[in-house]
């Protein structure tokens, strides 16, 4: 069990490699936003991850469930900051 | 007797949870390198919105089921799963519609 857990977990770790190119590269600041909700999306799983890694899943969880909340509104505030009509763009 | 089935459905509750995990990485990776390599932002907002959903689903209700449905850990998995069912698809969509309305054109294999 905790073998299948640890492989996850590092597979998890390698797929971080392409949102994470995505943030530094991405052509608009779009791509880079997508890029960051999919870290958020993919950390969240390693967090659970490695609370049953080290035993402590009880407390690991109340952490996931803030980091959930904390990407989802990061997002949405992000989205409503960058809703801006066509002319007003440079 | 009873103890019998109930040992046998633990076990199918550890298989079923090992299932589930391994496909929510898969998907997960599947979604990730959606991300990397799309062509254009609303094709990677696609695989950030559902691959990556389906894959937290997935990996949060097999580790549940691997800790057990019904401990307080487990009903915490499951309203995570819930809280990001709903809420990442809706931040993916809320982001592609910024993107919509602030004139980001959408790739077509012409331009």
């Amino acid at each position: 069990m905790t073998t299948v857990i640890a492989i996850s977990a590092v597979v998890l770790m390698i797929t971080l490699i392409g949102p994470i190119y995505r943030v530094a590269r991405g052509p608009t600041v779009y791509d880079r936003m997508v890029g960051v909700g999919t870290v958020g999306t993919t950390t969240l799983i390693l967090v659970c991850l490695s609370g049953w890694l080290s035993q402590r899943l009880d407390m690991f969880i109340d952490i996931a469930i803030a980091y959930a909340m904390l990407n989802f509104v990061g997002a949405l505030v992000v989205a409503k900051y960058l809703n801006v009509p066509k002319e007003d763009v440079g | 007797m009873i103890a019998d089935v109930l040992g046998a459905l633990l076990l199918v509750g550890d298989v079923l949870g090992v299932l589930l995990l391994v496909g929510g990485v898969l998907f997960t990776a599947i979604g990730s390198v959606g991300v990397l390599r799309l062509p254009d932002f609303y094709t990677r907002a696609h695989a950030a919105g559902k691959p990556d959903t389906l894959g937290v689903l997935l990996s949060v209700v097999g580790l549940a089921l691997l800790h057990g449905v019904t401990t307080l850990v487990g009903i915490k998995l499951l309203l995570i799963a819930t809280f990001v069912a709903i809420a990442n698809p809706a931040a993916i969509h809320a982001l592609s519609r910024a993107a919509l309305r602030s004139g980001l054109v959408p790739w077509s294999r012409e331009t």
